[in-house]
């Protein structure tokens, strides 16, 4: 099994995402182009990394949602595959409709780099087979704030399809502690199959001991344990 | 020459943080002159479609596709004649 990166014009976080996966999780990683057609069939993760897809023109994820490795992402998806979307991964997983609700301007109209609690809320596979209430995780992002309408949220909250939320160090989850507006302190969502993780905040840029954080690799460890 | 002007604007009930950063500067320039402000994107279009019905469906599904996002966003547009 391999994992795959897919790399578009602007693509920022891709080199990390790779580094982590080949050489900090120790899977066979690929770039895959955004111009590819298909997704290898030995691959059985697909991480769409962070940055600035077509310099976020239009909308941020508009032009990447349409390009050729999207609808390979679409396909694979429907096949079970896993796929990952990192910030700007997450907003095009919103774009292309393999992920309900849309990624908005922050409300504290600033772009955001810092590091934030996280509440997981359910432990389960395939992206969360661990243990531990919180992560602590950097955000970078100036369009984090998730919007969905009151019945679309409904829906996630039934189906359990909220994995992160931004909280407290304790876990606890209130609107002192949602650092861009984002609705219900949403940081991560599953679609409703859950082989598809949207997440604004960046686990590759907490999964090495060097860096001083490692709880991001939980979530890469987590599901590569489920796909190998 | 048909051109084609469509209009994005986020829906009604979607918060718009450049709207607000808007409006605050509006305040402090001309205080008392803005209530709300909301911002959204003009593209102006020049088609090699000549039908102006044929145009209008697939611009249509275009708008739905990536010109704008439905779930926070409507659209709008008009065809026109232009002489280029």
């Amino acid at each position: 099994m391999k994992a795959g990166v897919v790399v578009f014009p602007g693509s920022n976080c891709d080199q990390d995402c790779f580094h982590v996966l080949r050489n900090v999780a120790k899977v066979e990683t690929e770039y895959l182009w955004h111009r590819d057609a298909t997704i290898p069939s030995d691959v059985g993760l697909v991480c769409l990394p962070g940055g600035f897809t077509y310099g976020d023109y239009l909308r941020v994820g508009a032009m990447a949602h349409v390009s050729p490795i999207v609808r390979a992402v679409k396909e694979f998806a429907a096949r079970g595959g896993f796929v990952i979307g990192v910030c700007n991964g997450f907003q095009i997983l919103t774009e292309s409709g393999l992920l309900p609700g849309a990624l908005m301007h922050n409300d504290c109209l600033k772009f955001l780099c810092k590091t934030v609690p996280l509440k997981v809320e359910r432990h389960a596979a395939p992206w969360t087979d661990f243990e531990g209430e919180v992560l602590r995780v950097p955000i970078a992002h100036g369009q984090g704030n998730y919007y969905i309408d009151p019945d679309g949220l409904e829906r996630l909250q039934d189906n359990g399809q909220i994995l992160f939320r931004y909280s407290d160090p304790d876990g606890d989850v209130s609107k002192e502690t949602n650092p861009n507006g984002s609705v219900d302190n949403i940081a991560g969502i599953t679609n409703e199959k859950g082989n598809v993780l949207g997440m604004m905040p960046h686990p590759e840029r907490c999964s090495e001991s060097e860096l001083g954080n490692t709880d991001g690799l939980r979530i890469w460890e987590s599901v590569l344990g489920h796909c190998r | 020459m048909l051109r084609a002007t469509v209009t994005v604007t986020l829906k009604n009930e979607v918060s718009d943080p450049q709207g607000h950063a808007v409006r605050d500067t509006l305040d402090n320039l001309h205080p008392g002159f803005a209530q709300r402000v909301r911002v959204g994107k003009i593209l102006h279009i020049d088609l090699k479609e000549s039908d102006r019905e044929k145009a209008r469906a697939e611009l249509d599904k275009i708008c739905r596709e990536v010109l704008s996002n439905p779930v926070i966003e409507e659209y709008a547009f008009e065809i026109e004649e232009v002489t280029s």
